[in-house]
């Protein structure tokens, strides 16, 4: 946990890395949230990446069916089965899953049931895709439930095949609801089987194995989202994890430069001078005016963030930060994040 | 670089022909923010205007007088011209509507029903739904010269096309028949086949989700029924209103790949369903009053200025413009490449602020970018 502008030392972090001293040990399922344009799926992506690193077995699962994962790391659709999509630092792999509802269910009847037939030929009916879609909390159950599954599993020597498992959720404002599974069926079953799939999926997400994560933006409207889905979370009992700080910008200039930018007193004219000793003889002070009113955007933006940040401090949360990428982001930007998850701790 | 035609936001409300404009992108683009800016200018250029907001941050909400999620259109205060903002609540136009199509004992039948009350309150694609009907009714009213709909956050900007279909496809496909075969059947012979598929059904049902649950569904498919028709109708209603001439589309995106990318399918999208696309608008956009002054040379001034030791401010005010530069670039080519594929599409671009707009002087500002009072952007 830092904050804006402190770095952690670095040969620190990395001797943190390989005792794997992390702020999040003992947690198995990351379930990982924010609001809309906040980057949630990259996040997830490299802190999947981040948790892989140096031989260990990742899962990043995906429930929203909108094949965020795949476009992400340059991949074809992801089918509903379990495949390798990236490989982590240092070795290790990341494999990736978008769990649709209507295969789940299938699956669940399979599983528990024996059932496969029978499904197929409720879906033709359109049954599944109903139950699914609105049968109270279903659709989070079977959702949840596969990732839990996941967490759970283990190969014929009792060893879990995944190390962690990493879910890219659903947004803030649905959270608490998509993670409450128990109260949301029980509208729909008191008892019976899925009430007992409901329990079973609760009690992993209310163990200290679990660690709902928010993504957030140095902005007023995520920031107050992420405030009240902590909240919310907390009200429930639900494990929350830590903050995810998405395309921070640090300042550039010195914080008494940053003041004068603000209030619009910046020497202007020692700019121009400047701008001439570099050599940028033409239109000096038009240019000087341009850098003065960018260097106010600049210090307007920086004071916003300081106010976000400290509003998010009251959470008391670990907080990580992640720089915003002037190129955009791309398969390289997400091992620029995971290798700042493993420089901060949270992997 | 390829120049998109430009988008003329004052033709587009000036003409007393348009009645509605829909905005619409994917999530956290400033859908919300266009909505409101398009309702100011156009107020105050003499419409009489109705801006249904659906999630609008919570300063907004306030600079529009939207206190409470209560479904009224109320006057925005300090506005110029007729402006009128309301909130969509979800759940209460979807109880009014049932409240309206179905005899009362029936409607508080459906309105106790867990699976109604998970449809209307938790199904993504109602809030879409929703928006729809509250759109329809608000121009059926007839009290509004000009309706300036925000669409819900939801990922996907074509989920708002989609979801009244998907929405017809439960309340009104094979499966229903399915349910409503032994009630309706009653006993009859004729009614084998389906009802040897609902036997299945319901025994499969009843082993994995449990009686209550088959109970539950019928009881809401039989509730419902009366009502099907109605909501279908109602549905392609709206539909073909977004088809009509009097509505435009302003697909709004931030210049970031993947909310161009929904960008362009939603403009594809609404070519093949010949609804009138307006333009597009690009929000967040990084200008620079110094745009001759490139990324590369700015850089190579601070180095110069770095190596002599001194103007330490200036080298810094460099960096951070060569910065600018290099964002501003990168947004141009993804604008580029849109306008490439879409060359016909008329484009607006809203320059970045340093803060969120929260007032109405901010939404005053963004009509005059979007109105082009602030000139070209950079590069």
């Amino acid at each position: 946990m830092h904050s804006l502008g402190t770095v952690p030392e670095s040969d620190d972090s990395l001797a943190r890395v390989r005792a794997r001293d992390t702020d999040w040990d003992g947690v198995r399922l990351h379930v990982v949230t924010g609001k809309g344009g906040t980057g949630k799926t990259t996040v997830a992506a490299s802190l999947a990446l981040a948790l892989a690193a140096g031989g260990r077995k990742v899962l990043l699962i995906e429930v929203e069916g909108r094949q965020g994962i795949a476009q992400l790391f340059d991949c074809p659709p992801l089918p509903y089965e379990e495949r390798k999509v990236a490989v982590a630092p240092e070795g290790g792999d990341v494999y990736a899953l978008a769990v649709d509802p209507e295969e789940a269910m299938l699956e669940y009847l399979e599983m528990f049931y024996n059932l496969r037939r029978a499904g197929k030929a409720l879906t033709k009916l359109g049954l599944i895709d109903f139950a699914t879609t609105i049968a109270p909390g279903l659709r989070d159950v079977l959702l949840t439930g596969k990732a839990s599954e996941a967490v759970r599993r283990k190969d014929k020597k009792g060893r879990f095949i995944y190390d962690a498992v990493v879910m890219d959720a659903p947004p803030t404002g649905r959270i608490s609801r998509f993670l409450n599974v128990n109260a949301e069926v029980a509208g729909l079953a008191k008892m019976g089987p899925i009430r007992h799939h409901a329990d079973t999926v609760m009690k992993v997400i209310r163990s200290p194995e679990t660690a709902v994560h928010f993504v957030t933006l140095l902005e007023e409207m995520p920031v107050q989202e992420t405030v009240d889905g902590i909240a919310d979370l907390r009200r429930i009992g639900l494990p929350v994890g830590g903050l995810m700080v998405n395309m921070v910008r640090p300042p550039i200039l010195p914080e008494e430069d940053l003041r004068s930018a603000l209030s619009g007193e910046l020497d202007v004219e020692a700019i121009r001078l400047g701008i001439k000793a570099a050599g940028l003889e033409d239109n000096a002070a038009e240019i000087a005016q341009a850098l003065a009113s960018e260097a106010r955007d600049h210090a307007r933006r920086a004071s916003l963030q300081e106010r976000e940040l400290a509003s998010l401090a009251d959470a008391e949360v670990p907080q990580y930060e992640l720089p915003l990428l002037s190129d955009g982001m791309d398969l390289a930007g997400l091992y620029e994040f995971a290798e700042e998850f493993r420089k901060q701790g949270a992997a | 670089m390829k120049t998109p035609p430009a988008f003329d936001i004052d033709t587009l409300i000036d003409d007393p022909d348009t009645k509605i404009i829909v905005c619409c992108g994917s999530g956290g683009v400033g859908k919300t923010t266009t909505a409101a800016a398009v309702g100011v200018r156009a107020a105050e250029r003499g419409r009489d205007v109705v801006v249904l907001t659906v999630d609008p941050a919570r300063r907004l909400a306030q600079a529009l007088g939207l206190t409470e999620l209560d479904n009224t259109p109320r006057p925005v205060e300090g506005a110029e011209g007729e402006l009128h903002a309301m909130m969509l609540d979800m759940k209460r136009t979807f109880d009014e509507i049932v409240e309206a199509h179905a005899e009362p004992d029936r409607a508080q039948q459906i309105l106790a029903n867990p699976f109604y009350q998970s449809l209307s309150s938790s199904l993504s694609g109602t809030q879409e739904y929703m928006a729809m009907e509250k759109l329809g009714q608000l121009h059926r009213s007839g009290a509004w010269d000009l309706i300036v709909v925000d669409t819900p956050p939801s990922r996907s900007a074509l989920d708002f096309l989609d979801a009244p279909e998907r929405m017809g496809r439960f309340l009104d496909g094979r499966l229903i028949k399915v349910l409503m075969a032994p009630a309706k059947a009653g006993g009859r012979f004729g009614m084998k086949v389906v009802t040897a598929g609902f036997g299945m059904f319901t025994s499969v049902i009843t082993k994995v989700l449990g009686g209550q649950l088959i109970k539950d569904m019928q009881t809401f498919v039989l509730a419902f029924d009366t009502m099907f028709g109605g909501f279908r109708e109602r549905a392609d209603q709206t539909y073909k209103l977004l088809q009509a001439p009097g509505t435009a589309f302003l697909v709004v995106a931030a210049p970031e790949r993947d909310a161009l990318r929904e960008a362009s399918y939603f403009v594809e999208r609404l070519a093949e369903e010949r609804m009138p696309l307006a333009g597009l608008v690009v929000n967040r956009v990084h200008r620079s009053d110094a745009s001759h002054l490139s990324a590369v040379r700015s850089e190579a001034a601070a180095e110069t200025l770095e190596a002599r030791g001194n103007h330490s401010l200036t080298t810094a005010l460099l960096r951070l413009h060569a910065e600018r530069m290099h964002v501003t670039a990168r947004e141009t080519r993804l604008r580029e490449s849109f306008t490439s594929s879409h060359p016909k599409v008329p484009v607006a671009t809203v320059g970045a602020m340093a803060e969120d707009v929260h007032d109405l002087e901010g939404l005053r500002s963004i009509a005059g970018d979007l109105a082009g009072e602030a000139g070209e952007p950079a590069a």
